[in-house]
């Protein structure tokens, strides 16, 4: 669906976006994560046909984003962080004014209008004027915009920037339900969020892609194991028996609680099973246990540290990357 | 021409949502009635021929100021709001999205020019007018207004705020209003040039008077293009910056 090759963005002198390449396949959802500043807005505007690329080719569904711009536009609907809205109008009456402007006819518009409402979660906000209403409905009308013409490929740039923990757990939905018939890009900064809405993710540091592929494999090509927090019922020293012995093991921390003992546990790998077994069998209680929460955020400092640190090592790629490259 | 008539629909909508239109077409016309009552009618008699001639002749002032206070925000006040991303990112060209814009500021502007019409048409309960006066005037009228529309689209085109378009419009339509005084000044053949770029003094005086020149209709025609065409290359631009 998506194919970067190369992407280099300037503005003036400054480089924003440094030889970036890769690949989105159809209803697929790609987080593109990274520090502000990172050059994740750039590359997004760039796939949006906002910006056009200094060097390098931009496709989307077969288009060339230098060759037909405003082809490209068609086929895809964006929402940079700050939703475009026009205050004084009323939110259907805004929606069918972007989906005529965006190419559709009117009884297009009119035939989507339900749908993209039902999907935004806007039904109950159709007539009210945009200017009084909330930031997480703002956001959602914001999306709404970018969807009305059902275009191939949906942009968000930090959809859920502003909102509270519910309108963040709405989103999250809103953004689920455009799976089901766009390829989704989402820009965020916030790590665990990111990790539970999308299939993939893109680590950018500096304007340079540095890693590329799911938590999971992020996670294992630092060798950085599967955090879990464990709760057990038994005493401290038998617990770190038990760890201690352990192959699985990476490393723990352990802070004993009345009779119950707290452990933070670092796997080798992906090994929650064994692990349980072993416990188990070791004749602990097990009372809880659970992924640590933030798992990418050691990731994501691990990857854009091995990014900052040395000149030589800021124009390599990490490994995963050129996995998925291959 | 559909992408064009949509943003035009739009950027109606918003001057008629806003009191900013209306205050200026308001003020306008006071003011051009005030002037017309106290210099045109006067206290003297006077041919009517006179009349509409002093009535073109301030009118064109009014009408400039009220360009550039209706054409400053166009372009310059999406930036700001930053609702901009919304036109960059739909299938529209700079061209339509700039001749959207300045058709809905030149339905407003012609608008108001027209609302003035009941000034000369005083003139003909005690006088006698030539239609042909009156539609010459308004001609010259109405090109000087879509000139300094297209000046003032342009100047909103490349400004990021309201208030530093509505200033270049002021220099840019100030430099052409006052060529004739550099022309005086100027040796041949660059009186020529400055002379030919007199937005008032060698294009609006026939129009005033009642004539239809080709050479001045071209000359206003023409800063419309120019203008307009560099207000959607710049926006056209923007996108390799």
């Amino acid at each position: 669906m998506i194919e970067v090759k190369g992407l280099t963005r300037y503005y003036g002198s400054f480089a924003a976006v440094k030889d970036a390449s890769f690949k989105i396949a159809d209803r697929e959802i790609v987080g593109f994560l990274g520090l502000n500043g990172a050059g994740k807005s750039t590359i997004l505007r760039v796939l949006a046909g906002l910006q056009m690329p200094s060097a390098g080719t931009v496709t989307v569904g077969g288009i060339d984003a230098t060759v037909a711009p405003d082809a490209l536009r068609k086929r895809i609907g964006f929402l940079p962080e700050d939703p475009p809205l026009y205050r004084e109008m009323r939110v259907s009456e805004f929606l069918r004014w972007v989906g005529q402007v965006k190419g559709c006819t009117r009884a297009q518009v009119e035939a989507e209008l339900p749908k993209v409402m039902e999907t935004c979660r806007l039904t109950d906000a159709a007539n009210q004027v945009i200017g009084e209403l909330s930031h997480g409905y703002r956001k959602r009308v914001g999306i709404a915009q970018a969807i009305i013409h059902r275009p191939e490929v949906v942009i968000l740039d930090e959809p859920i920037s502003g909102l509270d923990p519910r309108q963040i757990v709405e989103m999250r939905g809103v953004v689920r339900a455009l799976k089901s018939f766009a390829t989704v890009l989402i820009s965020s900064h916030i790590l665990s969020e990111i990790a539970q809405t999308v299939d993939r993710i893109l680590v950018i540091h500096r304007g340079r892609i540095v890693a590329e592929g799911t938590e999971q494999q992020l996670s294992g090509s630092l060798g950085t194991g599967t955090r879990l927090t464990v709760v057990v019922r038994g005493k401290l020293d038998a617990c770190e028996e038990v760890l201690g012995k352990s192959e699985l093991v990476e490393g723990y921390e352990l802070a004993a609680q009345g009779e119950l003992v707290n452990a933070s546990v670092t796997l080798r790998g992906d090994k929650r099973e064994e692990f349980v077994r072993e416990l188990v069998e070791a004749g602990l209680g097990i009372r809880q246990i659970q992924d640590s929460m933030g798992e990418l955020e050691p990731i994501f400092l691990e990857l854009t540290r091995a990014a900052m640190a040395p000149a030589g090592l800021e124009s390599k790629q990490h490994p995963i990357h050129k996995e998925a490259d291959a | 021409m559909r992408g064009m008539l949509l943003i035009a629909r739009r950027e109606l909508a918003a001057y008629l949502n806003s009191y900013w239109g209306y205050a200026v077409i308001a003020a306008v016309l006071v003011v051009d009635g005030l002037l017309f009552n106290a210099f045109a009618l006067g206290n003297q008699p006077k041919l009517s021929s006179k009349v509409i001639e002093e009535f073109f002749y301030f009118s064109f002032g009014t009408t400039i100021i009220a360009s550039i206070l209706l054409t400053m925000r166009l372009i310059a006040e999406e930036r700001q709001t930053g609702t901009i991303v919304l036109l960059d990112s739909s299938p529209l060209n700079a061209w339509q999205l700039v001749g959207g814009k300045y058709l809905s500021a030149m339905t407003v502007l012609t608008t108001m020019v027209l609302a003035t019409a009941y000034m000369p048409a005083l003139v003909f309960v005690n006088g006698k007018v030539s239609y042909g006066h009156i539609f010459a005037g308004y001609t010259g009228l109405l090109l000087v207004t879509a000139s300094v529309a297209a000046i003032g689209t342009f100047a909103s085109a490349i400004s990021r705020s309201q208030l530093v378009a509505g200033f270049a419009s002021v220099v840019i339509t100030i430099a052409f209003l006052v060529m004739w005084l550099l022309a005086k000044v100027a040796d041949p053949p660059l009186v020529d040039v400055l002379s030919y770029f007199s937005l008032f003094d060698r294009h609006y005086r026939g129009f005033m008077r009642g004539q239809i020149n080709t050479e001045d209709v071209v000359f206003y025609l023409s800063i419309c293009f120019v203008f307009l065409m560099l207000a959607s290359r710049f926006m056209a631009a923007r996108r390799w910056r």
